[in-house]
């Protein structure tokens, strides 16, 4: 069953930061949904083929035509950091 | 006349014989809604009034505005799915269904609260703060839509979006005593609509009465190229099945939604109205879902690996709320510590774990398959049924903080909503009943895929030969 040290596993290729008092009632909490959802181990689904989807759809396609793209100004606006006309980010390559 | 108790359709009329005006009623609900909503906080932002050109009131709608859920983007407009982590998130376009409204002569009147990314069935999880049930203040509206239904219960709103994952349209309707609707998956597009569990998320209408249901069905039903998974399929007239005749209509009775945990009263109420139908001219016929009692299994282990996946693109970097902590790896997890709430966090939790390497097969391919064979009970009920009939939810609503601290009981209060998204069929909630304090009681209507005519037609009936959506709440 799920432990401390998995959900803090679970957390960090979530990307997110948990607290040690919330990591602990994380625990707890998924520790008894997920022996809730131990009744589906009663059910047999070897020939089951998944749903992942309703719809019987396939290969939608559109016409390849040009269109105008949002307005550059409009989408820096809501941008958290911005320097010119580029969305400012940390850097990620690190200098040698 | 007062403008905000009225129904849309009984508005078009109106202003029609120029008996009112597109001004009368904005300025009727805005001041009902700074009189009414401070004790109910349906709403998180109202529009201002440069969002309503006289130019708008020419379409169909005549300018009769709507409630929008926050999660529905509205350009230029604040729209944050009641999360901090989208503080300040002004989208740079509209939603199709917003692009519908507008074409259509509405506006939108004001954001909604709802559950922080439509996750909760109590609209205790906003960040902007709980939403009173308008029946007793005491009580939490349902959720996620929370907003929605408050609002257009108490007459805040003379109609209004939600969205259902889930059931977030249909239980807080039910919960409020308003008319809910999710259509069928593919029947209304999803562009604009912050992604919750893309395989089970439809926008849909929250309203008074059954014939603004099919009106607002109407205008934002139909194919959308910017949706690949919107459906192109032909569009009725949706107001042409509302017919009060069911005569000959198969109506199955699923036994399994009439089992442990369906309370008293709620059962009694949609007793009377399974006679209420047979009396009108149904085929009232018991049926089984046999693998109803796996659906919130199912349900939770599919909705939330497929929200982890959605959540993954909130990372503070184009746009939303940003916390720089050194490097990026920290400021991804920073970032989303701070501003996603708690149930956000379980959910993403939950999500991450079924679809991680050595758990992908147990829960999420597991429950995928176990999709397939609740998709088959349904398949087969309509084999010989047009309409199935139940409860909404399995109480009345439940008091604020009731379930909050514990997650299970929250997640099984919707389990006879969430079986409806695992299938794609559409589904309605109408009032057919009161608690004895009160409180409304919703009768669930499931039709097959695209068969929302059926809904319509059903529902119309009941409502024409019963008064429940008649009755309001006392609010002042």
């Amino acid at each position: 069953m799920i432990d401390l040290k998995t959900v803090q596993y679970v957390a960090d290729l979530a990307r997110v930061r948990l607290s040690e008092k919330e990591a602990k009632t994380f625990t707890e909490q998924l520790a008894k949904i997920l022996t809730y959802f131990e009744s589906l181990k009663e059910i047999n689904t070897d020939t089951i083929e998944p749903t992942s989807h309703v719809l019987p759809l396939k290969n939608v396609f559109r016409q390849d035509l040009l269109k105008k793209s949002l307005p550059q100004d409009e989408v820096l606006a809501i941008a958290p950091k911005k320097k010119g006309s580029f969305v400012k980010v940390l850097r990620v390559i690190e200098t040698g | 006349m007062e403008p905000f108790r009225q129904t849309a359709h009984a508005l078009i009329k109106l202003l029609e014989e120029k008996k009112t005006s597109t001004k009368e009623i904005h300025d009727a609900l805005r001041e009902r809604v700074a009189k009414v909503d401070p004790s109910i906080h349906a709403f998180i932002s109202l529009d201002g009034d440069s969002e309503t050109p006289s130019s708008i009131s020419e379409g169909l709608l005549h300018g009769i505005p709507i409630a929008v859920k926050d999660n529905i983007c509205v350009k230029g407009r604040l729209t944050t799915c009641c999360s901090k982590i989208l503080a300040g998130f002004r989208p740079p376009y509209h939603a199709t269904v917003i692009e519908r409204l507008i074409g259509a002569g509405s506006f939108p009147l004001g954001r909604t609260n709802m559950d922080e990314f439509a996750f909760g069935s109590s609209t205790e999880t906003s960040c902007y703060g709980i939403t009173r049930n308008p029946w007793d203040k005491e009580r939490i509206p349902g959720g996620s839509s929370g907003g929605s239904a408050a609002a257009v219960a108490a007459d805040l709103a003379i109609w209004a979006l939600g969205s259902d994952t889930g059931g977030s349209i249909r239980q807080p309707a039910s919960l409020c005593g308003v008319v809910g609707l999710k259509p069928t998956y593919g029947r209304v597009s999803r562009y604009g609509l912050i992604a919750f569990a893309s395989s089970l998320d439809q926008i849909g209408p929250v309203t008074k009465d059954v014939e603004d249901c099919a009106l607002l069905l109407n205008v934002i039903a139909g194919h959308d190229e910017r949706d690949s998974t919107s459906a192109e399929r032909p569009l009725p007239d949706f107001r042409l099945s509302l017919k009060n005749d069911i005569r000959g209509l198969r109506i199955g009775v699923p036994k399994e939604y009439f089992a442990e945990g369906l309370d008293g009263e709620v059962e009694t109420s949609v007793r009377q109205a399974i006679d209420t139908l047979k009396r009108l001219g149904g085929e009232i016929k018991e049926i089984s879902l046999p693998h109803s009692r796996h659906v919130v299994a199912v349900y939770y282990l599919v909705a939330t690996a497929e929200a982890s996946s959605n959540l993954a693109r909130f990372d503070g970097v184009q746009y939303g709320f940003r916390d720089e902590a050194g490097d990026l790896l920290s400021t991804y997890a920073q970032t989303r510590a701070k501003g996603f709430g708690t149930e956000a966090k379980r959910r993403i939790m939950l999500g991450t774990y079924a679809l991680s390497s050595g758990y992908y097969d147990a829960y999420y391919l597991k429950a995928q398959k176990v999709r397939t064979l609740i998709k088959k009970d349904f398949d087969e009920a309509f084999t010989h049924c047009d309409c199935l009939i139940g409860p909404v939810s399995p109480t009345a609503a439940f008091r604020i903080g009731e379930k909050i601290n514990d997650p299970l009981a929250m997640y099984l209060s919707d389990i006879y909503t969430i079986p409806v998204n695992l299938a794609g069929i559409p589904a309605m909630s109408i009032p057919c009943g009161f608690t004895k304090d009160a409180l409304p009681i919703g009768l669930h209507l499931l039709a097959r895929p695209f068969a929302e005519e059926t809904l319509f037609r059903v529902a119309y009936t009941f409502e024409q030969n019963t008064e429940f959506h008649e009755r309001k709440p006392d609010v002042k």
